[in-house]
């Protein structure tokens, strides 16, 4: 590649030719603020805090936009660059809610951090402020437009992400506002509520539906039997909510956290990821051995499934019809754990820990109550659980190690990946080839479907029988996938689509990075990384080796896809329509 | 009644020439503004029905659709009167008082700055620079344009169009 060398701040540095100016800094190490930048995904140039000097430029330019080029002297630290950042930044406060102490994002505020960084100590334009305007008619995403600074952050997120494409900048001027069509809520239009807006915001203009008041008063009220579940991709980022690093595995310091929160049984939803499997791959031989509809796809991940009935209705019988990990957990502890344990299942409230967004909205889907009773009371994300943690005056990172209470709590490293893309997919494979051929696999490491690319592919030989699966992650990716499937371009057996960048490490219930942090490490990789090695820790790594789901099924469902299964743990789907009436 | 179904037959027949004008533009991302100015020519306006029409033909979200017919005041999202009346508020025509003569109007037709009149005559709209700032302040109705304006001068203006 052709390299250019430039100055900066009188420091000479060598970077490709395609480099903008804010990349050839980061290589070295010179740190110019930024505010609507979010590395790969939006680089507009639009906020302007990022502006520098260019020795024989006039005005001063924005350096997430501007390509270097060979001799170029550039000045990041000049008093008319601090000036213009100050007014910049001041401006943008103007108009900004400051009710920074009560804000979700305080302290994880970029805004925040850059008013403190450069200075800020009062804001000298007192001006007009927008008209708040809040939208929390959806049970997953709260938008509050009064903290809104207008990077475009979650657009671009939206929009080249994640394929949906539902909140725009509209109007103009002052009067701007990222909203969708006609100044719907985004429970109107076809949000798939995976809160991926939320993972780019940098500040508090996007929010989680905040659920842990009902959990509090469940753990309040002594009628109650208060039971938790927890997703795989939990153990690998609840630690960075408590100073741990990116990824830091936290698997055995979860159950004794939610134990000091006071639930009374701590359980994991790897057990129902474990079940997930034993159905799902039943499933697939039964479709791929009696001529069923194929590709079949998966159904763990209620954004994609949300996607699905909006905008791939025709695909909707491809759809497994197992529920998610979740509400089988659910269905089964007010069923089959009442039973054992002979609690009234109207008294029990099932609480889901879930790096997800739409498991909110998943879980007061109404079609999800085949027990009798709602499966998920309430589905709380990584951050909801971190603040009731701080709120409780627990550490994370200060606990003792602990395990999971029997039976929902026992599981396998199959269920653990299920938190990374590729996962559900090496699961299900794991599980299916020795299911039909009877013999133990020798490599348990499907390593074909696993990382950060957004569409994997890969043939499996089966006994003979060669089956063609596809991974993808990340809505815009999933697209590609289900066009291919559409034009009958492809030849898939098997599909997995998870809805988040990464799958469920990725989501928009997990600890939220900054534009740094992101641009540092790909935390897809990292917290993916943690995922597999909680696998490779674990004694059992197969799901249909998993004791509790084998006692499971003996004593309470018989077999995998029978009508007790088929009536608890399987579920249809709605069309939805693609664009709303006004 | 009656003129609620003949109305309703109206817009059919318009959306029914949409679709015919949207034809040429099928799949074509960029022919966004163009197509949006032909169907605003078509039915008069860009209600949610022509909209979602535009995302489909050129495979693009209704939201980008929304977001770019807000942010040009050219468009339409309700029906217009039979005279339009555009006040410039470009930089020109605000410094010499452009809105004074928008509150006249607004005092005068009764209604506020993007509504129409009841009797569906007058609309009144805000835009940016019409290109005659040496007129300034102006205002357009329909095609035709006044300058030098003073509010004074709104009462005498809008009575051509009795």
């Amino acid at each position: 590649m052709e390299m250019v060398t430039l100055t900066i701040d009188g420091q000479k540095v060598e970077v490709p030719k395609d480099s903008t100016v804010l990349e050839a800094a980061h290589k070295a190490n010179i740190r110019i603020p930024t505010l609507c930048f979010l590395k790969g995904i939006n680089e507009i140039g639009a906020c302007r805090m990022c502006v520098v000097e260019v020795k024989g430029g006039k005005a001063l330019q924005a350096a997430c936009v501007l390509p270097v080029s060979e001799g170029m002297e550039v000045i990041t630290n000049s008093p008319a660059v601090r000036e213009s950042r100050k007014v910049t930044l001041e401006l943008l406060l103007s108009d900004h809610n400051l009710e920074c102490p009560t804000c979700v994002r305080n302290l994880n505020c970029e805004l925040q951090k850059l008013s403190e960084e450069l200075g800020i100590k009062s804001i000298r334009y007192p001006g007009e402020k927008h008209a708040p305007r809040y939208d929390d008619f959806s049970p997953s995403i709260v938008r509050d437009a009064s903290k809104c600074i207008l990077c475009r952050r979650c657009v671009s997120a939206c929009h080249k992400v994640q394929g949906v494409g539902v909140i725009s900048p509209n109007h103009r001027g002052f009067n701007t506002v990222i909203a969708p069509v006609f100044d719907l809520s985004l429970a109107e239009v076809a949000c798939v509520n995976c809160g991926q807006c939320i993972m780019a915001c940098p500040v508090g203009a996007l929010k989680e539906k905040d659920d842990t008041d009902r959990v509090w008063q469940a753990l309040a009220d002594p009628e109650k039997h208060v039971i938790v579940q927890t997703a795989p991709a939990i153990r690998v980022s609840l630690g960075e909510e408590f100073g741990e690093g990116m990824g830091a595995i936290v698997t055995k310091k979860l159950p004794a956290a939610l134990r000091r929160l006071g639930f009374d049984k701590v359980f994991d939803t790897d057990f129902s990821a474990d079940l997930t499997i034993m159905e799902e791959g039943s499933e697939f031989l039964e479709r791929l051995q009696h001529g069923g509809k194929l590709p079949l796809i998966t159904s763990c991940s209620p954004g994609w499934i949300k996607f699905c009935e909006h905008y791939y209705p025709e695909l909707l019988d491809n759809l497994s019809t197992c529920k998610s990990p979740q509400q089988m957990f659910g269905a089964v502890a007010k069923t089959y754990y009442a039973e054992k344990m002979g609690i009234d299942p109207s008294k029990i409230f099932v609480v889901s820990i879930m790096p997800c967004t739409a498991k909110k909205f998943e879980a007061q889907r109404p079609e999800m109550n085949s027990s009798g009773y709602q499966d998920v009371d309430v589905a709380l994300t990584t951050r909801e659980l971190s603040r009731m943690l701080k709120e409780a005056g627990i550490d994370l990172s200060k606990l003792p190690d602990e395990e999971f209470d029997d039976p929902l709590g026992i599981s396998t490293g199959a269920a653990a990946i299920f938190g990374a893309t590729g996962g559900v997919m090496e699961a299900a494979l794991r599980t299916v080839y020795e299911v039909v051929t009877g013999k133990e696999l020798q490599n348990i490491d499907f390593t074909e479907v696993r990382g950060v690319e957004g569409i994997k592919e890969a043939t499996i030989d089966i006994d003979g029988t060669k089956v063609n699966v596809a991974v993808a992650h990340g809505l815009a990716n999933a697209r590609k996938v289900l066009d291919r499937v559409k034009n009958g371009e492809a030849n898939y057996h098997f599909i997995e689509i998870m809805c988040c960048p990464g799958g469920c490490v990725g989501g928009g219930g997990q600890p939220i990075l900054n534009a740094e942090e992101r641009w540092a490490k790909d935390y897809r990789e990292v917290r993916g990384n943690a995922i597999y090695e909680v696998d490779r820790s674990m004694k059992l790594r197969k799901s249909h080796e998993n004791p509790a789901v084998q006692t499971l099924y003996k004593e309470f469902l018989g077999k995998p896809l029978s009508e007790k299964s088929h009536h608890l743990l399987h579920t249809h789907y709605t069309k939805r329509p693609l664009y709303p009436e006004v | 009644m009656e003129t609620a179904v003949k109305k309703d037959a109206e817009l059919e027949e318009k959306l029914q020439k949409v679709d015919e004008m949207l034809e040429k533009y099928k799949g074509q991302k960029g022919a966004l503004l163009q197509a949006l100015q032909e169907a605003q020519g078509i039915v008069g306006y860009l209600p949610l029905e022509v909209q979602k029409k535009v995302a489909a033909a050129l495979n693009i979200t209704l939201s980008e659709v929304y977001s770019t017919i807000t942010f040009y005041s050219f468009f339409n999202l309700k029906p217009r009167g039979k005279y339009q009346i555009r006040v410039c508020l470009g930089t020109a025509c605000y410094v010499r008082g452009a809105n004074k003569v928008l509150d006249r109007l607004e005092k005068e037709l009764g209604v506020k700055v993007g509504d129409t009149t009841d009797d569906a005559k007058f609309s009144l709209d805000a835009c940016r620079c019409v290109g005659a700032c040496g007129l300034a302040p102006t205002i357009i109705i329909n095609d035709e344009v006044y300058g030098r304006l003073t509010p004074d001068k709104v009462p005498e203006i809008l009575k051509k169009y009795e």
